[in-house]
């Protein structure tokens, strides 16, 4: 296995470089969706698990003939579930080119390798073809054995599919909580999942929500204070959380912002809403996160706040601003 | 003040600057997040020591326009494609924020006389 590097692979060579098509995900400007999806989702779940492969000693045109029979344009070489290698198109063009179709793919298969652990999220495998520009990335679980096989379109086909399943999950979710009153009353939800620890997109859904109350021309200081808590929930969830959910909905001239998460849930709920007092480590206090404002910040902004925390279960913040109708509405 | 203006004057290094028309009426100097969100002014330049993507999403949040990076603190592509995103102009200089601020606040005071 020595061959196999993982995971600072070297450099592919230059003629590698041929899929101009990667899927490249620059995560900053995603929908959060999605960035929850390729979090969530392991290669496991969207890798090929029944792997075309050859042995070392078996001959070059033996591989080449699987590729045209399988439609795959890359096999693995594999003994007893080691990966040894992997024969390329390229790997078949050079034999060709080269008379020596005949022998085993052991001497002439690829051994540089960089490849994929089944139980890294998808995000690693998204940057890792935008990164290296190969084909497709040997799978291996934590033992090293080749468990799988992963090329782009397994991932184009699984986050279709997801997506599909949330669309409707999340169709459902307005059809259901959507109030039969609504009248003249302007009426919106929206659900934002946030991932512990995913820096990289918080602020994302508070600013989301400032934008559509503000193309709602809802007056500008409003908007303030509810941007203000969905913010500071927010971070709450990225910071402290294992993850949840941040929900806001208009009607009735309120809004209201809740952030449900799945634990750890907190001791003291009294002590956590004090000015200063955090449990944030230090880590994460230098990011400019942890202060022990957060909760006073969404107090001071909200015209009705509950938190609700148990220990295992997970903590329920809900603040609410009487922003009254958007200013087009007043007219 | 107009950025085009307040870049020549304080001499900062410019990283990204969308538009150099925006004009930046006041400051504003943390290192607490909660603290710009609470507290930060339409229309300032944050100064701080928070390189990184969180800080735009901040001056995204209380719609201000600048920011400037203390103590010539690294910059991540990530954090400056970001700015160029959400049309945020972002500076950098080798002062801390102590001097930085004061810099900013003779100009923008400079400017209102």
């Amino acid at each position: 296995m020595e061959n196999v590097s993982h995971p600072t692979p070297p450099p592919p060579p230059p003629s590698e470089g041929a899929s101009g098509d990667a899927l490249s995900l620059t995560t900053a400007y995603e929908p959060l969706v999605l960035m929850e999806l390729i979090q969530r989702l392991k290669v496991r779940d969207v890798m090929t698990h029944s792997v075309v492969s050859v042995e070392r000693c078996i001959p070059l045109w033996e591989a080449q003939r699987l590729m045209k029979e399988k439609h795959i344009s890359g096999i693995p070489v594999v003994e007893e579930g080691r990966l040894f290698g992997l024969v390329s198109m390229e790997d078949i063009i050079c034999a060709i080119e080269g008379g020596y179709i005949a022998q085993p793919c052991g001497h002439y298969m690829t051994t540089k390798l960089v490849v994929l652990e089944d139980d890294m999220p998808l995000s690693f495998a998204i940057h890792y073809f935008d990164r290296f520009h190969f084909g497709r990335f040997p799978v291996l679980n934590r033992d090293r054995l080749l468990v799988g096989i992963v090329c782009q379109r397994d991932i184009n086909r699984a986050l279709l599919d997801e997506l599909s399943k949330e669309f409707s999950r999340m169709e459902k979710s307005v059809a259901r909580t959507t109030p039969p009153d609504i009248g003249p009353t302007t009426y919106m939800l929206r659900e934002f999942p946030v991932a512990k620890y995913d820096f990289e997109n918080a602020g994302k859904a508070a600013n989301a929500i400032k934008t559509a109350m503000l193309e709602r021309k809802f007056p500008p200081k409003m908007v303030r204070r509810v941007a203000v808590a969905a913010y500071e929930l927010e971070i709450n969830l990225v910071v402290h959380s294992d993850g949840g959910m941040l929900t806001w909905q208009i009607g009735n001239g309120r809004s209201e912002v809740v952030a449900q998460d799945k634990g750890p849930g907190i001791e003291d709920v009294a002590w956590a809403c004090r000015d200063g007092t955090s449990t944030a480590n230090e880590w994460i206090r230098s990011l400019g996160f942890g202060a022990g404002l957060g909760l006073v910040n969404v107090k001071r902004v909200s015209d009705s706040f509950e938190i609700t925390s148990k220990v295992g279960v997970g903590t329920t913040v809900r603040s609410i601003v009487n922003i009254g109708a958007p200013l087009e509405e007043q007219e | 003040m107009k950025l085009s203006e307040f870049v020549e004057t304080t001499g900062f290094e410019v990283l990204c600057l969308p538009d150099a028309s925006v004009m930046v009426e006041e400051g504003y100097t943390s290192d607490l997040l909660s603290d710009v969100v609470s507290n930060c002014p339409e229309d300032s330049v944050l100064i701080t020591v928070q390189n990184h993507t969180n800080s735009i999403a901040v001056c995204t949040l209380v719609e201000a326009v600048a920011i400037v990076i203390t103590h010539d603190r690294e910059i991540t592509k990530e954090m400056i494609e970001l700015a160029r995103q959400e049309e945020i102009a972002l500076f950098r200089t080798p002062l801390s924020q102590f001097q930085a601020t004061c810099v900013v606040a003779s100009v923008l005071n400079g400017a209102i006389e």
